[in-house]
């Protein structure tokens, strides 16, 4: 399934909490990222991957484009999906999670913007967030390249030079080492991931100090 | 649904790549093309009539186990974002501390080097190389000037290390909070409790046959006994890695366990493996490594000195030696949290090309790191064979013993087991001891960073690893340590030091593995 980057543009993260931020005691445990898309037309949402940095629950609405004379409406698409299942331990904590269409509650098509919400009820971690944000959109189906001119209008074939005497043939020569050529692409393409098991460099295991790098 | 199909598919592909590079791979396209030749094959339905042969001929059976025993080793699919280490490591804070723990490992290693004057490998002349061949089954015989080594680290070291371990994004706060750690592991990790380990482990429960409780003398064995080993003998001849996973959470027989364990690790002796073991063993004679006297000084320190061991002596020098220098141990280290040491060849320093790994195998041993093989020296006498096992249940099992990860095998999630459960169910034993200033882990580190090996009596120790291969975890040796101090918490009760602490515990060769094991489990009133 092939899927395209969409670039966006990842707002700084907005702390909810109720009170002043500043004089109150506890931490925020809701935060919002506004996710633009500059410069891209409303788009149907493939994939939405992400690193997690100690984020408990997500929600994720989208704003949909309707057509030009209603309002564009928010609308929720994932609620509460669960990135750790203990909020209080590390599991799930730091690791890569990939968000498809499918997971989602409603149709994402025409996007226009992403806000995700993130939940962190636990009072054990000094920040949460989720990191390399990326937005997919589907791929073409088939690749819509350009071809230079020259090779979709092959110049017209020229003549082939006499043949030498006492030469063999070029032409079964080139296909001779065509096949060979051919042979050891496939011998390249199904190299085995084996190791040979040497652990010297030419038979010789003459060693500084270990390094520290 | 679209998310499962899509991840086997990819399970799949990521399996097949994976086996593509094993000896099974090319037996079975031997086997492919041999089959062409029965009279049974039909080329209108090709595919279809050698699928039939590989079930019948018992070779899809042993495809399986080689499935199987890739699946529990990592389980797939492998996210293709992931970087790779990621897969070593998922906690950024934990990859730094091992990477610094290995630096001062290298430090160390590097100094003995220098004050000794000893290079860190050298080629061995001609006449030493006869002469350790002739030596080769005697090696125990030598008596090497081993005074001025001294092992790299004990485990002790490595405690400390574990115990100075903090996530930077972690409450470390100095006030007592809901969530305290009493223990003296600090991180927040995911541990089972007794009602999941129940769970986990059902088949030791009361009403479940057991080998260590129902086939002591007192029970007759037409009880259990018997049909167990009938059963045992049944999983043999179907050659099934998973079933046979399955039979040894109630217990091995002895007559039967050095097959069963070769069946769930997938070893079977190829002339392939023993020529591998023989062209290790040519390797430790052409070349000497530092590595070999620690190995010398770790053998001659601990299972020399042991009462069960000490006959295996030459065995242990035998595989250890050439398990340095094998470089397929570095494969497991795509899902291990270290790395392996790196140097360059002298006078090349910084150019690729002449870059190695030391040892070749990237593994450097520590004190007591020959008693993970003295146990399996009872069960295989034939050193290849002993030493492919050796090798498996390293790169499974073992290697998490001594890195620090957040596996929940890994030995940072069983001292923060064995912690919660003490301090879960026997609150006021642990309180107790952690006033007297005996903070219980430092007493049962060691056990579990040794599997518990040279502690138990070797039958209830094998007992112990049955459970291990059979569970795929190491949890049940933090479950191991709890209940040991559940059965001597009224003696623990009444010490006051933790030397005396210590006194209490230090014998536990009588202990009976099985009923300490199934007690705390499930017969435990909380």
């Amino acid at each position: 399934m092939s899927r395209v980057l969409v670039p966006c543009h990842v707002k700084g993260t907005v702390a909810l909490q109720v009170g002043d931020v500043r004089t109150a005691q506890g931490r925020p445990g809701v935060l919002v990222i506004d996710v633009t898309f500059p410069c891209v037309a409303p788009f149907e949402l493939q994939e939405i991957t992400f690193k997690n940095y100690y984020t408990a629950f997500l929600s994720i609405r989208v704003r949909q484009y309707t057509s030009i004379h209603t309002q564009a409406k928010w609308v929720t698409c994932l609620r509460d999906h669960c990135l750790m299942p203990d909020p209080h331990s590390e599991e799930g904590a730091q690791e890569y999670v990939s968000l498809s269409k499918h997971q989602m509650l409603c149709d994402v098509g025409r996007v226009l913007e992403l806000r995700l919400i993130l939940r962190q009820p636990s009072p054990l971690w000094l920040s949460f967030t989720v990191e390399e944000l990326q937005v997919y959109q589907q791929g073409a189906k088939s690749p819509s390249m350009t071809f230079p001119k020259w090779l979709s209008h092959p110049a017209p074939c020229e003549q082939p030079a006499p043949l030498v005497e006492g030469f063999p043939d070029p032409s079964k020569v080139s296909s001779e080492v065509q096949q060979m050529w051919a042979l050891t692409e496939m011998v390249r393409a199904s190299r085995t991931s084996r190791r040979i098991g040497r652990f010297d460099v030419d038979g010789c295991y003459d060693l500084n100090l270990l390094s520290y790098t | 649904m679209w998310q499962e199909e899509s991840d086997l598919s990819l399970s799949i592909a990521q399996m097949v790549q994976k086996l593509k590079g094993s000896n099974l791979y090319a037996q079975l396209e031997r086997q492919a093309w041999a089959s062409l030749q029965r009279t049974d094959i039909k080329l209108e339905s090709l595919k279809e009539d050698i699928k039939r042969f590989f079930k019948t001929s018992g070779w899809e059976k042993k495809l399986q186990n080689a499935v199987y025993s890739e699946l529990s080793v990592f389980p797939l699919p492998i996210n293709p974002a992931v970087p790779p280490e990621h897969l070593k490591e998922p906690l950024v804070y934990m990859r730094k501390a091992q990477g610094s723990w290995e630096k001062r490992i290298l430090k160390s290693l590097n100094s003995m080097c220098t004050e000794l004057s000893i290079p860190l490998a050298r080629k061995r002349p001609i006449g030493e190389q006869k002469e350790l061949l002739n030596k080769w089954n005697e090696m125990g015989t030598d008596e090497p000037d081993l005074s001025h080594f001294r092992p790299v680290y004990a485990p002790k070291d490595f405690l400390e290390v574990l115990i100075n371990l903090r996530n930077p994004n972690y409450e470390n706060g100095d006030s007592l909070g809901f969530r305290t750690h009493l223990g003296l592991i600090q991180v927040p990790l995911k541990v089972k409790d007794i009602p999941e380990l129940k769970e986990l482990f059902v088949e030791l429960g009361l009403t479940t046959g057991q080998l260590g409780i129902d086939d002591s003398t007192q029970v007759p064995p037409e009880l259990f006994e018997n049909e167990h080993v009938r059963i045992g003998q049944k999983v043999l001849v179907e050659q099934d890695s998973a079933a046979a996973q399955q039979y040894v959470r109630q217990g091995s027989p002895t007559a039967l366990r050095a097959e069963l364990w070769a069946l769930i690790l997938n070893i079977s002796s190829q002339p392939e493996d023993i020529l591998y073991y023989e062209q290790l063993k040519t390797n430790v004679i052409q070349h000497d490594l530092l590595v070999d006297s620690l190995i010398y000084k770790d053998v001659k320190l601990t299972a020399s000195n042991d009462d069960y061991y000490f006959v295996f002596e030459d065995y242990l020098y035998q595989v250890l030696l050439c398990f340095s220098r094998d470089t397929s141990v570095l494969s497991h280290f795509a899902y291990n949290s270290a790395s392996p040491p790196r140097s360059y060849i002298r006078g090349k320093l910084g150019i690729e090309e002449y870059a190695v790994f030391y040892p070749p195998n990237g593994v450097i041993p520590f004190h007591g790191f020959s008693m993970y093989v003295a146990p399996l020296c009872f069960l295989y006498n034939e050193p290849s064979k002993l030493y492919q096992i050796f090798r498996e249940m390293y790169v499974r099992f073992f290697f998490r013993l001594h890195s620090i990860s957040s596996h929940p095998s890994g030995i940072v999630s069983l001292c923060l087991l064995f912690e919660t459960l003490l301090q879960t169910y026997l609150p006021q034993l642990f309180y107790h001891l952690r006033e007297i200033g005996a903070q219980p882990l430092r007493i049962s580190f060691k056990w579990m960073v040794r599997a518990f090996s040279g502690y138990l009596a070797t039958d209830q120790l094998l007992l112990l690893w049955d459970r291990i291969l059979g569970y795929n975890s190491l949890e049940i040796l933090a479950v191991l340590a709890a209940a040991v101090f559940a059965f001597r918490a009224v003696n623990l009760m009444e010490v006051t030091s933790l030397a005396a602490a210590e006194a209490v515990l230090a014998d536990l060769s009588t202990l009976k593995v099985m009923p300490l094991l199934q007690i705390f489990l499930f017969a435990t009133v909380t």
